[in-house]
């Protein structure tokens, strides 16, 4: 966001007031009308993507005090009447609550344990590799599966871990042990959901780390080099320094995101046979809300902006731990 | 800190005779002293096991589908019984002829490819215009309108509110439905904006405002064609957000004839609803066989959903990750 006039003063030091006279004398400050006046093509521009904004984000914000009333179809948004924190007690003290909250949060605590580090592990082994052409094919071929569908990539896992003519169950066939049912166990869901994960995006979640990475000035490891530092220390103490900012940012991303589980793959994998650890709150919220024969708008809406409260308390308290610790922080 | 820590290893290595001698004796062992720095043992040995687990990642990726691949392509009876391992047996291209013929698929993805499309015009055409016009310094606002955007980041009203909205702006369970509301990325219009800032220089737009150039006029001669690699990076992303999204389709659409590939996909790989009839167009004497071709179709289809993503995205992979890079790190 650098100022307009500030490479003209950037050498000198001066206060804000010296620059700002600076600034007037350079280009002298318009009334703002006149300024809005003269940028209109900006703003026409700039006009569809905040009308896009409008319609799709604030308007539903807007929307969100029907989780607060009893809404009907006939009265729109603001019509029903007021009842206050009704929907919100009646999902604390319902018995599904404690369900939901705890598979929403095992769930989403293991996929960041095994997701976050794998990113980070590959970027610096690929990193390290001295065969630059094979670290670039193998890049490319990480990247793929983050272009594909969840459709596709459970698709794929429902047909390598069929019972009957799966890849995996032949393989555990070859060894003499019986087939088992990995999608109908409840037992697998979250191991399967997690790994499947981190085979589809920790490729692409490389990238970052990997620019990260290319940052660090290669007299550095060649000095380190001739002072007899080994790969692994060299890994140590100049490459992890180095990605250590960004992953903390990300860290921070990925717990203010808690409870926003990836529920669209979560609801792709979920059948009656895994739905005791299956059932996050997304997938709550999409049962109730619009799958039900009756759907209870007002309380899925509840639920959804519980969901989002909680997120983002976690979110800032994170950041601020994170502020304290690391000295870097997102906000 | 982190600069202190850096530079220490160069600093030392002139002065610190004792690390020079240690590091030559441990390099030269045996032999006389190289030229060049020999690799130590330990790196050799690190640099080994990288590669090995990196091609055992990379076989990881890539064998799913060359698997799915090859069962689609092979007799029914083979892949049942699991003789099927790497290239196909009995092959032959029954499935993928089916398809062609399954009304359902070849709808759907010919819905996919008109949903994709306009998203990918319309939302590209918004982004690089809005982006433009926030990169601008002297756009009256842009601080208030960055706030704007970025606030949706963090907030949303939630599933059922944005339902609500689309309801009311009547185009439930059209194809605006599956176009309108996926137009827009704020992620990728903040991206833009700073590509914008990074690339676009100050003076160019002060020359051509000098000529007598219009923001229109700069925009479309200037900006745009210098713009290339980020209108593929955008196109790319909205292209692939679109194929592969099934979840608007599933809450916004009740219509089976407007239904994308993804969500008819879902329903024939994990919901088991398709119509064997369907798959022969004519005999019910062969209902058997089709029944039999329908689990060799769910292979077929798996490959036909990823393929126009995974062609796409070497094309744009080049320009992804530099646009990516100056977007995100910069950001």
């Amino acid at each position: 966001m650098a100022e307009p006039t500030t490479n003209f003063v950037d050498t000198l030091r001066v206060d804000d007031n010296a620059r700002q006279r600076r600034r007037r004398r350079v280009k002298p400050q318009l009334p703002l009308a006149t300024r809005i006046l003269r940028a209109w093509r900006l703003y026409v521009l700039l006009a569809p993507a905040l009308i896009w904004v409008l319609v799709f984000c604030y308007w539903p914000m807007y929307g969100v005090q029907i989780a607060f009333r009893d809404f009907s179809p006939a009265t729109g948004l603001t019509g029903g009447p007021w009842v206050g924190f009704e929907h919100f007690t009646r999902f604390v003290t319902s018995y599904q609550f404690g369900l939901v909250l705890k598979n929403t949060l095992i769930l989403h605590l293991y996929e960041l344990a095994v997701g976050f580090p794998a990113p980070i592990i590959l970027a610096l082994v690929l990193n390290a590799v001295r065969q630059k052409y094979f670290s670039r094919a193998v890049q490319l071929i990480t990247y793929a599966p983050n272009f594909i569908s969840v459709v596709v990539v459970v698709g794929i896992m429902v047909m390598l871990l069929d019972p009957q003519a799966g890849a995996v169950n032949s393989l555990v066939n070859l060894f003499g042990a019986p087939s088992v049912n990995f999608m109908g166990q409840a037992g697998w869901f979250r191991h399967l959901y997690v790994f499947s994960g981190v085979w589809q995006t920790a490729g692409f979640s490389a990238i970052i780390y990997l620019a990260a990475l290319s940052s660090v000035p290669p007299e550095l490891h060649e000095a380190a080099r001739v002072d007899g530092a080994s790969r692994l220390r060299r890994i140590w103490h100049l490459d992890l320094p180095a990605i250590l900012p960004i992953a903390v940012i990300l860290l921070i991303l990925n717990i203010g995101n808690i409870l926003n589980v990836g529920f669209e793959k979560v609801l792709l994998m979920q059948n009656p046979l895994n739905l005791d650890v299956s059932q996050v709150i997304g997938t709550y919220v999409y049962q109730v809300g619009l799958k039900a024969p009756i759907p209870q708008y007002s309380y899925a809406t509840a639920i959804g902006l519980f969901n989002s409260v909680v997120g983002v308390l976690l979110l800032v308290i994170v950041n601020q731990m994170a502020r304290r610790i690391a000295k870097a922080g997102l906000f | 800190m982190k600069t202190q820590e850096r530079s220490e290893p160069v600093a030392a290595m002139p002065h610190d005779a004792e690390h020079r001698s240690r590091a030559t004796s441990r390099t030269s062992q045996g032999s006389a002293r190289a030229s060049k720095i020999r690799e130590p043992r330990s790196d050799r040995l690190l640099n080994m096991v990288s590669i090995v687990v990196l091609s055992a990642i990379a076989v990881s990726i890539v064998y799913p589908f060359v698997y799915i691949a090859s069962a689609s392509l092979s007799d029914p009876d083979a892949v049942n019984s699991g003789r099927v391992v790497l290239w196909p047996v009995g092959f032959n291209l029954d499935a993928y002829l089916a398809i062609l013929h399954y009304p359902d698929v070849v709808r759907g993805f010919v819905n996919s490819l008109i949903y994709s499309g306009s998203v990918m015009v319309l939302g590209t055409a918004i982004v690089i215009a809005g982006g433009y016009a926030l990169s601008r310094a002297d756009l009256p606002g842009r601080r208030l309108f960055m706030v704007l955007f970025v606030v949706t980041m963090l907030f949303s009203g939630g599933m059922i509110p944005l339902y609500l909205v689309i309801q009311r702006l009547g185009i439930l369970n059209t194809m605006w439905a599956m176009v309108l509301p996926s137009c827009m990325s704020v992620w990728q219009l903040i991206m833009t904006r700073t590509y914008f800032q990074v690339t676009v220089p100050k003076e160019l737009l002060e020359c051509s405002q000098l000529d007598g150039a219009t923001d229109f006029g700069f925009f479309f001669r200037i900006v745009v064609p210098l713009a290339k690699p980020l209108i593929a990076v955008n196109c790319l992303l909205f292209a692939v957000a679109t194929w592969n999204g099934y979840f608007n389709a599933l809450i916004y659409l009740n219509d089976p004839h407007l239904y994308p590939l993804q969500l008819v996909m879902r329903n024939i790989l994990l919901e088991n609803s398709y119509d064997p009839s369907k798959l022969t167009n004519v005999d019910p004497s062969r209902l058997v066989q089709a029944q039999q071709l329908a689990g060799k179709l769910k292979y077929a289809l798996i490959i036909i959903a990823s393929i126009p993503p995974l062609v796409a995205y070497p094309f744009v992979q080049k320009h992804f990750v530099k646009g990516m890079m100056i977007g995100s790190l910069k950001g």
